[in-house]
């Protein structure tokens, strides 16, 4: 900040408003004491609102001037977004993207899907495709958010919508129609409830009864199955072994342990000096599509180290194929770019993986 | 020592060293190193040494403990403390199965190994939706815009200028207790209720600075709140709360935001699901209708039996929890326990806590720690001698507005089982014949 500006900061907060006054004429933060109690801070500049600015709202607040077609918007999720979403927005690994909408539905405006208790997608929870462009716009993709173009979320977002059967093939998504697009679910919201608001009123009213509340006897009806009770670890090590009470020691259900999914298994430490994998794999987020030794959304980091670990260049093909994505190699599911990884970090990977991913 | 002589007895005797020739203060000085050296070396075994001594009894009475025949660690050995090696299994967890990327996962706050009502900042449940940023905070801004005379870019120098304020206050997430909707599905009060943790927060009213920013008093009706994270999270909060007790946060017990919880910045809005308290807060919106965001239509809303979804369900209402005697512990021995949990409503003060130790049919009125906060969580207490029977104990909270915590029973009959979001139900710990205490829900 340069010195008249905090000159200016100075003024204002001493209330020296003649002063703040004459200096706004000769510099450009000289708003930032304009007439705030406190005048800490600057006016933000319509550019820098623009930039940060990016909420849509369903009243039309917030749309971008844009356009984006069925068709555009495929090649664009296919690109960017099927690798953790499905190429037909499947995935449950992920919040599913498309699924369990029905013409009558698209009629209604209420995903009957929701009453049934079928899986919900986002096609049957969301009531404004606003909410989706917004969401897109802000969040997507997971590994490289506000990377798209606003004409290509205009497309994905007319992708998605086509692939839950709201919009037809030939459909152009643009700031022109976005307000008007019927979502299956635009009436199955309700604001009707109490807990709106501290002063709301509860639905739910328990008793305050305190003697022979309860008639007849006292009947277990939900416990947890034996199989069950060592899946979160041994109880035994998550209490303070002090006090009146222990832990349970858990590892004698270890039997019946169900495989609990483990997507994030750490890596060891690399033995030479680098950027550590297991560092790298949680930082740059690999972990949401790829497992040590098992496949989740991509192939394990096993199977990719075995399978280029006879290729003599494989060290410098997987820091490429890490850096720039592709497709084909181990299935039609694509993996895209990460910008963010660096060479060190990549090389890295590469090492371990190569070295049997241990 | 020669010069010892010359005093006469009774006298107080100076510092050797200023009394030794040359050659005799080294020769002091070489023994002393010699013995820094031991005692160092004592230490060591004396720590490697303390869980064995206690196991087998070498540390009490009359065998004296060894570390109390060492000399210990010097101050500032470590400069920012932590807690005691012995305390390791006290650590924030994930549900396994829960959530398939750690990015966009929750850790669950060990409530059962807690005292009193401060959460320790560590061990503050964490909620990330894209992974937890590094903020850089003479980087950061917050920029407050819509509909605003001035709209304003805030350092977070500005922002501590302000008059501050601090205040304890709770933080639950909507889907805290959502996995047992249906059934029981988790062992311990970490995973039924670890969603929940509760601080002093520090830093400035939230209508200090729309004040600043010189607001539309007349028009606006909603704030947005927006994340600098990954996923720029946005919540919309109603102005009515957002001039009543929201606050921008950047303290929290003493010291600045965990990055975890939403250094250098966050959004609090007391009593209100943990979400719309956005971390990393980078922006503020002043409009005039909810903004409908992903976390409001996608998710944080909860589904009726009907299939219609509440949206903008925000309190979070009265509710309350045994932490001792709770699920996987194991009582060793018939006797005098006493039974203690935490309770808190998003509507202001817990006003009462019954507790029952036989599922419900008696209760009895806890014993409340003060002080007693408004939408901060309050410590209860009540006696209970355990005969080797069976028992089910439950506990129930009842806030100022005379709210009275519902059973499952009750909840479901008009919420179904699907809502994920707020259940706070009654819950049940079992304690068996066997002194194990497990989850279970009553029919």
């Amino acid at each position: 900040m340069s010195s008249s500006a905090k000159a200016v900061r100075w003024a204002a907060a001493g209330g020296a408003i003649g002063a703040v006054s004459i200096l706004m004429a000769t510099t450009a933060l000289a708003q930032a004491g304009d007439g705030g109690r406190f005048g800490f801070g600057r006016v933000a500049t319509p550019q820098e609102i623009a930039g940060w600015d990016i909420d849509v709202r369903p009243d039309g607040h917030g749309v971008r001037k844009g356009r984006g077609s069925v068709q555009k918007g495929q090649e664009v999720y296919d690109a960017k977004c099927a690798s953790c979403h499905g190429t037909f927005g499947e995935s449950n690994n992920y919040m599913v993207i498309a699924g369990g909408v029905t013409k009558e539905d698209l009629k209604t405006g209420h995903a009957a899907s929701l009453k049934k208790g079928e899986v919900r997608t986002v096609g049957t929870k969301l009531n404004y495709a606003t909410t989706l462009w917004d969401y897109i716009n802000r969040a997507m993709p997971w590994t490289s958010p506000q990377s798209m173009s606003v004409d290509e979320v205009y497309a994905v977002t007319a992708y998605v919508l086509f692939l839950n059967e709201i919009v037809a093939e030939d459909f152009e998504l643009s700031d022109q129609n976005i307000l008007k697009v019927q979502m299956p679910n635009r009436n199955g919201m309700t604001t009707d409830h109490g807990m709106r608001s501290v002063k709301g009123k509860p639905d739910v009213q328990g008793s305050l009864c305190m003697k022979d509340c309860v008639k007849g006897e006292i009947k277990v009806a939900s416990e947890l199955p034996e199989f069950a009770r060592n899946a979160h670890g041994n109880l035994a090590e998550q209490k303070r072994p002090l006090g009146p009470m222990r832990g349970i020691d858990t590892t004698r259900y270890e039997q019946g342990k169900p495989g609990a999914v483990k997507v994030a298994a750490a890596a060891p430490a690399a033995a030479s000096a680098g950027p550590n994998p297991a560092d790298v794999i949680k930082a740059r987020a690999c972990n949401a599509c790829h497992a040590v030794a098992s496949k989740v959304v991509g192939p394990s980091f096993q199977e990719i180290g075995a399978k280029y670990a006879s290729r003599g260049d494989a060290a410098a093909y997987l820091v490429g194929k890490m850096k720039s994505g592709g497709v084909g190699v181990w299935g039609q599911v694509p993996m895209p770019e990460q910008p963010a990884l660096t060479d060190a970090e990549a090389q890295a990977l590469a090492k371990w993986m190569l070295g049997g991913a241990k | 020592m020669k010069n010892q002589n010359t005093f006469s007895p009774g006298r107080i005797l100076p510092a050797p060293e200023n009394h030794l020739t040359a050659e005799a203060a080294e020769a002091a000085r070489r023994s002393r190193r010699g013995f820094m050296r031991t005692a160092a070396g004592a230490a060591v075994a004396g720590v490697s040494g303390g869980a064995l001594a206690q196991a087998s009894g070498k540390a009490e009475p009359p065998a004296i403990a060894p570390w109390t025949r060492s000399l210990g660690q010097g101050v500032a050995t470590t400069g920012y403390g932590m807690p005691s090696k012995f305390e390791s299994g006290v650590q924030r967890r994930e549900s396994p199965g829960l959530t398939r990327t750690p990015q966009s996962s929750v850790s669950f706050t060990p409530l059962q190994n807690l005292f009193g009502i401060i959460t320790p900042s560590g061990l503050h449940f964490e909620r990330h939706h894209s992974g937890m940023p590094e903020v850089d905070p003479a980087q950061h801004r917050l920029m407050i815009n819509g509909m605003v005379r001035r709209p304003l870019i805030l350092t977070m120098d500005d922002i501590m200028r302000f008059p501050s304020v601090s205040r304890i206050h709770f933080i639950e997430c909507g889907a805290n207790t959502g996995m047992e909707w249906g059934n029981v599905a988790v062992p311990t009060v970490q995973y039924t209720h670890g969603m929940l943790a509760c601080s002093e927060f520090t830093g400035v009213l939230l209508s200090t600075l729309l004040d600043e920013a010189g607001f539309d008093r007349k028009n606006a009706r909603f704030i947005l709140g927006e994340g600098a994270d990954g996923s720029a999270l946005t919540r919309t909060v109603p102005i009515e709360m957002a001039l009543d007790d929201v606050m921008v946060v950047y303290g929290q017990n003493g010291e600045m935001l965990r990055p975890e919880n939403g250094y250098p910045l966050r959004l609090l809005v007391p009593g209100v699901q943990g979400v719309s308290s956005v971390k990393w807060l980078r922006r503020i919106e002043v409009g005039d209708k909810p903004w409908n965001a992903r976390e409001e239509s996608l998710h944080y809303i909860d589904l009726m039996p009907d299939g219609q979804h509440r949206q903008y369900s925000g309190v979070q209402e009265v509710k309350s929890v045994i932490t001792a005697p709770s699920g996987g512990q194991k009582l060793l021995g018939k006797g005098y326990y006493e039974i203690t949990g935490l309770a808190w409503s998003g509507r202001g003060k817990v006003k009462r806590v019954d507790v029952s130790t036989d599922g419900g049919r008696n209760w009895r009125t806890a014993k409340l720690q003060e002080p007693v906060l408004t939408k901060a969580l309050t410590r209860f207490r009540i006696d209970w001698t355990w005969d080797g029977s069976p028992a089910f104990l439950q506990s129930r909270a009842v806030d100022e507005t005379g709210h009275v915590q519902p059973t499952f029973a009750a909840l479901r009959a008009v919420r179904g089982t699907r809502s994920i979001y707020h259940n706070n139900a009654i819950q049940t710990w079992n304690v068996q014949a066997n002194g194990e205490v497990w989850n279970v829900q009553l029919g």
